[in-house]
């Protein structure tokens, strides 16, 4: 009885080492296995922590002030909005959608938005920085006819070929028919954009060919008074 | 996010210029910005601490004092900055607002005093960011919780009954709160005297005495000496039906009284012995009638009018009914399932005491309540592993509520004290604040002796405020913009429906034909838009009178300069209603309303007087500034 009390205890220490070696392996196992997830999820972590403080710099104040039609005051105070609302120094769209909606809370401005900050990210980078930003303000605000009106082409041409057709103009007339919203006097019909384009193209299309390029879009535009003596407003908007 | 909208302003005027082309009508002249000065720094002054910052961060918010030409009132000519007489601490979150665009609550500070400050320098607690503002509201709620116990402790009762007081009023007031007269008191505690006697007699009632000359049997004292205690039975009630029923009498609303618990109370306690006089003395329904006898029991809350403690218990019941409902749901629901366990676990032994669940549901509370009294007891091994599974889990389903009973007793109680202990103090308090008042008018009347009071202020020169904000002049030439490009104008949702009906009626509003030939004007659409407000004013039924329009064209204009005005409002950044506030340079449109009758007359055609075209070019409709400036100011 005694030995088989002692043969048991043998048995059960030596079922207990292995099983304590199991223990140990499973768990250096784990632990291995844990420290990968950890310092995958680290890392992942860690990305989305650098993606989200990624800071961008503009080129110095000098090299601005030489490319843009800006002084250095003025540069400096555009870009102390700008770093204030931006602190990581570049717009992505949907912030530029949600800051252009501000101004225009009667109807939905997200599709003009949109395609204004295609005609401001002239690098296609997906998001505007400081220079973009200062580059097409230069242009609109203080550039001279000729290149405020090349950038209102840009803008019309969504797909940049060259040439401006009715789809992308009608495209661009009912974005901003959107920005009006629906409360209108006179209430806006559904052809009305329709209706503006046409009027559009009846003007600008000299060759009839149903594309407006670029020489006549600026020919038709320096023969309209209006719009020449309206490109002169928005010079002091600084 | 949405704190510069002013910043982005340049780069939306920037960006309207790709609408020239599409444009059919020439753009409005933009808006002239006479005071534009270069950014530059300036400079607050708050009770010493000197702040600098940038003016257009305070040009951030234009509807608060910073961002407005109200802290013109405050600039010092000879130090050349801001000079506010109000807390430096405070001013630091109020001048982080502006630079962050988020408000923080600082902990540490007086709840009401920061809620001066923001009103101060006109900013809302609203916009308190997230991350304060549960803290900010649990602190306000509080505040108000407080404030509200202190109003009514001091309107509860303790001031002087007024010299007109009815009989009625005294005697409730006597009954409501014994301490204000001796009468009272003396009433209050020969209440309490005897409601002590007829508890007592009720239980001594029941003692066995010494058995009667010639008898064994012990004897209840009730029985031995039955007129006694019938005696004073008769008293007592008879005393509490008279208290009742004064009661009833005084109370400012009997039904009410009639309601409240006191009085069921009350009620309870003197009707078995009515009910009894009532019945005969009849075998069969006499066991009824002990029963009822029972209810004399419940003369022992009465003594919750003598008693604040057993007040604040009830509360405290009152309060935590949902816990303790829970606890009794979860009781009920653990007592079900080990009962049926336990039974069919004992099933199988022979002569067991579980013969039933619902004998069963005894042993389960008796087990869970850890009791244990022992008169039922598992046998078989499956009946005691369950039995202690049920005795464990018996004390975690009742430890759980009990701290949340525990917590709301403490509060109520502390409530409680604080009120009693502020009743105590107001009196103090008041004395003291009496003699002060006393001091400063003796004071007054006697420097009015010695010398009287000087001569009147001087004349202090009406400065002349000018109300408008730049940020709003770009931001309507900029929607102007947007009108001209698309030929269509911003309106309302009532003015657009109203048009639609129109419309679909069939008039043709010559309107519209008398406006497009006003072309020519620069600020047509201005006028229509009054039109348009005017049009609202009308009665908006179907049949709209269209001489309703002429009555309407009662515009006062006076003089308006070419160039667009446009009248600033401080409004708050909610504001759904604006102020017209009159410019010393420029004058703006007061648009008087006449109601119209309903007229049926179709084919009125609009006179086109020159009167009309006249009064309404020129004219700023205050609903465009109101919509914009709310939108805006709403991000």
């Amino acid at each position: 009885m005694h030995t088989h009390i002692h043969t048991l205890n043998q048995s059960h220490t030596h079922t207990l080492c292995v099983a304590v070696n199991m223990g140990l392996v499973m768990g250096t196992f784990s632990m291995q296995s844990n420290k990968q997830d950890r310092t995958y999820r680290k890392d992942k972590i860690d990305d989305d922590f650098d993606m989200s403080i990624v800071c961008h710099r503009p080129e110095g104040l000098d090299k601005l002030e030489a490319q843009t039609n800006f002084s250095k005051r003025e540069l400096q105070v555009l870009y102390r909005g700008f770093k204030n609302e931006c602190p990581s120094g570049v717009v992505n769209e949907d912030t530029f959608k949600q800051i252009y909606a501000q101004f225009f809370p009667h109807g939905d401005a997200s599709t003009y938005a949109h395609y204004l900050f295609n005609a401001f990210d002239s690098a296609h980078s997906g998001s505007i920085t400081f220079e973009d930003f200062v580059m097409a303000l230069s242009t609109l605000l203080r550039g001279s006819v000729r290149e405020k009106l090349t950038w209102t082409f840009n803008l019309y041409d969504i797909n940049r070929d060259g040439y401006i057709n009715k789809e992308e103009m009608t495209d661009i007339v009912r974005a901003i028919y959107d920005m009006m919203g629906k409360y209108t006097y006179p209430a806006l019909k559904t052809d009305t954009p329709k209706q503006h384009v046409d009027a559009f193209f009846q003007k600008m299309d000299k060759n009839r060919d149903g594309v407006v390029t670029l020489d006549e879009f600026l020919l038709s535009c320096q023969e309209d008074e209006n719009i020449m003596r309206s490109l002169q407003l928005f010079e002091n908007v600084i | 996010m949405a704190a510069g909208v002013a910043t982005w302003m340049p780069f939306a005027r920037a960006a309207a210029v790709g609408w020239l082309p599409l444009a059919q009508q020439t753009m409005p002249k933009p808006p002239v910005d006479k005071t534009s000065r270069s950014d530059e720094i300036l400079f607050v002054n708050v009770s010493g601490l000197r702040f600098q910052t940038w003016k257009n961060t305070l040009d951030r918010y234009p509807d608060t004092l910073l961002g407005s030409s109200e802290k013109e009132f405050f600039y010092n000519e000879e130090t050349q900055e801001y000079f506010f007489d109000r807390d430096p601490e405070m001013f630091r979150h109020i001048l982080n607002f502006f630079r962050t665009g988020k408000l923080h609550y600082p902990r540490h500070e007086c709840i009401q005093a920061f809620e001066e400050e923001l009103a101060f320098y006109g900013i809302i607690p609203e916009i308190i960011g997230d991350c304060c503002m549960e803290e900010y509201r649990d602190r306000k709620k509080e505040n108000q919780e407080r404030l509200a116990e202190d109003t009514e402790a001091e309107n509860a009762g303790d001031a002087p009954l007024p010299p007109d007081a009815t009989l009625r009023d005294k005697l409730w007031r006597a009954f409501e709160n014994p301490h204000t007269s001796t009468m009272a008191l003396v009433f209050y505690y020969v209440t309490g005297f005897f409601i002590a006697v007829s508890v007592i007699a009720n239980v001594v009632e029941t003692v066995p005495c010494r058995p009667l000359k010639g008898s064994v049997k012990d004897l209840p004292c009730g029985e031995k000496f039955s007129v006694a205690f019938s005696c004073l039975d008769t008293a007592c009630v008879l005393i509490f039906s008279c208290e009742y029923l004064m009661r009833l009498y005084a109370a400012p609303s009997r039904c009410d009284f009639a309601r409240s618990v006191m009085s069921v109370i009350d009620v309870v306690a003197i009707l078995p012995f009515y009910i009894g006089l009532v019945m005969p003395e009849n075998e069969e329904v006499s066991g009824a009638f002990v029963t009822l006898r029972v209810f004399r029991v419940f003369r022992i809350f009465k003594f919750s009018r003598h008693s604040q403690g057993l007040r604040i218990l009830g509360c405290t019941l009152q309060a935590c009914a949902s816990e303790l409902g829970f606890l009794l749901f979860s009781l009920t629901m653990a007592v079900i399932i080990f009962a049926t366990v336990m039974f069919y676990a004992e099933k199988g032994t022979k002569g067991t005491t579980f013969s039933s669940i619902p004998a069963s549901f005894w042993y389960t509370i008796v087990t869970m309540t850890t009791l244990g009294y022992g008169d039922m007891v598992p046998d078989s091994i499956a009946g005691k592993i369950f039995g202690s599974i049920c005795s464990l889990s018996g004390v975690l389903v009742i430890a759980l509520p009990v701290p949340v009973i525990v917590s709301n007793f403490a509060r109520i109680y502390h409530q409680n004290q604080r009120a009693d202990k502020m009743r105590a103090q107001q009196k103090v308090r008041q004395a003291r604040i009496r003699m002060a008042k006393k001091g400063a008018t003796n004071a007054f009347l006697q420097h009015k002796e010695d010398g009287g009071l000087q001569g009147g202020d001087s004349d202090s020169t009406a400065l002349c405020v000018k109300n408008r904000s730049a940020f709003e002049h770009q931001h309507h030439h900029l929607l102007q913009c947007l009108e001209k490009t698309t030929n269509h104008e911003f309106t309302d949702e009532v003015t657009y429906s109203e048009v639609c009906m129109m419309d679909s009626v069939g008039f043709r509003t010559s309107r519209s034909t008398s406006l497009s030939s006003q072309q020519g004007a620069t600020t047509t659409c201005c006028s229509r838009r009054s039109k348009r407000r005017a049009i609202r004013l009308a009665n908006s039924t179907v049949s709209v009178s269209r001489g309703s329009v002429q009555e309407l064209a009662t515009l006062h204009i006076t003089k308006t300069p070419v160039g667009t005005q446009y009248p600033q409002s401080r409004s708050n950044l909610n504001a759904r209603t604006e102020d017209l506030k009159l410019n010393c340079d420029d004058y703006t449109a007061a648009i008087i309303s006449i109601p119209t009758p309903p007229a049926n007359t179709p084919d009125e055609s609009l006179p086109n007087s020159p009167a009309i075209p006249g009064i309404l070019r020129n004219s700023r409709s205050s609903t465009y500034n109101t919509q914009e400036t709310v939108k805006i100011s709403s991000l």
